[in-house]
């Protein structure tokens, strides 16, 4: 990805790498590198709340099911670019890509924090080890698969920095099928995140447990991803004092709104279709919880609904924001309050386990901060 | 591709997504042919407990403490220490024996090592393995990975992870494979003073569960011990109870080899209501319809690699620098 003849040339940003900001995420990372060496002395329950009835806590739900998910941006962003043809977005895909790459790796490098006996992680890959009707064989596959593609489709930036011409050329000539593999394998994996929990049967509750999840986890991902880049662009604009892309955030927002007007007709008529619906009147965490889930999901859609609505920045980032909230409760209800083994067990996370989650997310607006001002991610601005 | 065709396509392929297709709907998995595994009849169990010691001692698992003075092993419930527990159900005064209202029962907790099991099905790396023979379902330390997808999954929470250790591995039941080696059985069933669990053939074991239910309550009758094959031990006279008609592990899931046998509803004793089909079914037929032979993701990225060729020339992404 590169200049094109009608948008302005990816640029470095410059300025300086040591703020009061960067100082504070480094003091976050380094507190989720401590409690991680203690992890792998003492054992997982050392730092953690996870237990046999409660085996998954957030560090699957949230930094590596939810992580992936809010790295949706670059997905999201290529189907629309480079599948639907909607070539004003083009400018955005290289800074979304990034967050992406960033996201990606961190959700598939922090399950090694999770894995009990992580020296053994080669055998996902390995013919013999590798099991291939396991749901989360699958995820793992497309999910590292889909690592290399993003650096691969990110390389450019990297290339035209230390100035590879001969590599970036015959890279380019292949662009095509690494674009399409882009979209493939985060369709794959997004929806294998939902189906993971659907050979859990009736231990997830039947506001969550549907044949239909991979469907509901795809479309949502999806919408995260648009809702990601408009919450990026806001917060980077106001951030790095660059003006508001606004008219290709009006365009991503009116996607959006329609493709989550269909995701809750799916979504409720699922619950219909399956009988399920009563579950939301019962006097239940679960149902609290269902209605917290929905009303995110309802919130963007009455935000934006006018199409004056879109062109009001503050609404856009609030309806993102909401969006991106309602994608993580989905997320943590069917993973986490929606999961029931048996009778005496609870969940909620440790504080050095949270810690370590918020490490995860500075390790992520760390990176990104330090690659845009050293590498041509962001377009040049006009004016200078 | 117009892109027309290319959503027509892409909507028929959500269709097959979403709905699946019945010729590809994998079956619950059948019985192995020499299926082996446990008979409990909680009206026999007298909460002894010698099955827990004898379990610990073969299966070499250290002692786990309940009470502040740590004299002896006194395990609530199956965990990283523990493969097997008995626990008791206590209503009201608790006076009579396999009476729901002021009565007591127990319950045996351990593997069930079902038909179709979801672990199995579950685990990434075939470090959960049901034998095609005699179905046991079996752990592989040195193929895990720990990722606990199988404890997540077993919809009676039975595989445990030792989250205490920087080496941690799963524990469960393995019906005492490594006895079978030496011309023993499982450990539970040989040590057992009632045969309140009775090893041997699933098929013979379901007939001795099928004989008992017939009985009329109050009937004499003999108890196998031990072995049901083999008779290695003398059987046990007593009384039959007033089973409940239902053979717990028969349709379970599709089934399981370790049956259950009761006077008291089984979900009072923690065992769940559970529909026929398997979750491993469920699960499979829809990998199987999404990524079966790779059908469907190399027909999309056939239909997205076109598309990406022709728009990509649109923004000069591959042009020369």
């Amino acid at each position: 990805m590169s200049a094109t003849h009608n948008h302005p040339a990816p640029a470095p940003l410059g300025g300086p790498l040591v703020t009061p900001v960067t100082i504070t995420l480094a003091i976050l990372v380094a507190i989720a590198f401590v409690i991680l060496g203690i992890r792998f002395v003492l054992g997982i329950g050392a730092v953690t709340n996870v237990s046999d009835g409660y085996p998954f806590g957030i560090w699957i739900a949230y930094d590596v099911v939810i992580g992936s998910a809010f790295a949706c941006g670059g997905y999201s962003l290529a189907l629309l670019v480079y599948i639907f043809n909607k070539g004003e977005y083009h400018p955005m895909v290289r800074p979304a890509l990034l967050a992406s790459m960033f996201g990606y790796t961190l959700a598939g490098a922090s399950v090694i924090f999770d894995l009990g006996r992580y020296w053994n992680t080669w055998h996902i890959f390995w013919p013999g080890y590798a099991q291939v009707n396991s749901v989360m064989f699958e995820v793992a596959v497309c999910i590292t698969a889909y690592i290399v593609v993003m650096m691969i489709e990110f390389s450019p930036a990297f290339l035209e920095k230390f100035g590879f011409k001969d590599i970036h050329k015959k890279l380019n000539k292949v662009l095509f099928l690494i674009i399409a593999l882009g979209v493939l394998l985060p369709s794959m994996h997004q929806s294998s995140l939902g189906s993971l929990i659907v050979v859990f049967g009736n231990q997830i509750h039947p506001l969550w447990q549907t044949i239909m999840l991979p469907l509901l986890f795809l479309m949502t991902a999806v919408m995260i991803g648009f809702a990601i880049v408009i919450f990026e662009s806001c917060l980077s604009s106001s951030g790095f004092k660059r003006p508001l892309e606004l008219h290709l955030l009006t365009g991503l927002s009116r996607l959006m709104t329609g493709l989550l007007a269909a995701y809750l007709v799916v979504r409720v008529g699922d619950l219909a279709v399956r009988g399920a619906l009563g579950f939301m009147f019962e006097p239940s965490i679960e149902a609290f919880m269902f209605w917290v889930e929905m009303g995110l999901f309802a919130a963007p859609l009455v935000l934006l609904w006018q199409p004056a609505a879109r062109q009001k920045p503050a609404r856009l980032f609030v309806a993102a924001f909401c969006l991106l909230f309602a994608g993580f409760f989905l997320r943590i209800n069917a993973f986490l309050v929606g999961y029931e083994t048996g009778a005496g067990w609870h969940y909620f996370p440790a504080v050095p386990e949270i810690m370590v989650s918020v490490g995860l997310i500075a390790l992520e607006i760390l990176g990104y901060i330090v690659l845009v001002r050293y590498l041509p991610i962001l377009p040049k601005e006009e004016q200078i | 591709m117009k892109r027309r065709d290319f959503l027509k396509g892409a909507l028929a392929g959500g269709a097959m997504l979403a709905s699946g297709s019945p010729a590809q709907a994998r079956p619950n998995k059948t019985m192995p042919p020499e299926a082996v595994g446990l008979l409990y009849d909680s009206t026999l169990c007298i909460g002894c407990k010698a099955c827990v010691a004898a379990c610990k001692e073969s299966n070499g698992m250290p002692p786990e403490f309940s009470t502040a003075e740590q004299y002896w092993d006194t395990p609530l419930d199956i965990s990283g220490k523990t493969l097997n527990v008995i626990k008791m159900y206590k209503e009201g005064s608790g006076e009579i024996k396999d009476s729901e209202k002021n009565g007591y029962a127990f319950m045996k907790v351990s593997c069930l090592h079902c038909v179709d099991p979801s672990c199995v099905s579950a685990c990434p790396v075939s470090a959960m393995t049901k034998d095609p023979v005699n179905g046991i379902v079996s752990y592989d330390k040195g193929a895990c990975i720990g990722c606990r997808y199988c404890v997540a999954a077993c919809p009676f929470g039975v595989p445990r992870f030792q989250y205490d250790r920087p080496f941690p591995q799963i524990t469960k039941c393995q019906l005492c494979t490594h006895r079978m080696k030496e011309g023993k059985y499982a450990a539970c069933a040989y040590v057992c003073p009632t045969g309140a669990t009775l090893f041997g053939k699933v098929s013979d074991l379901h007939a001795e569960a099928k004989r008992r239910l017939a009985l009329k309550p109050g009937d004499d009758t003999e108890f196998p011990r031990g072995n049901l094959n083999t008779h290695d031990q003398s059987s046990f006279p007593a009384k039959a109870a007033k089973y409940l008609p239902q053979i717990y592990g028969e349709k379970e899931l599709g089934g399981t080899q370790m049956l259950k046998l009761s006077a008291v509803h089984f979900e009072k004793l923690g065992m769940p209501t559970l529909p026929e089909r398997s979750y491993a079914a469920t699960s499979e037929t829809m990998q199987h319809t999404l990524y079966g032979g790779l059908v469907l993701p190399l027909v999309f990225l056939g239909g997205l690699t076109y598309i990406a060729k022709r728009n990509v020339k649109n923004y000069g992404d591959d042009e020369k620098e």
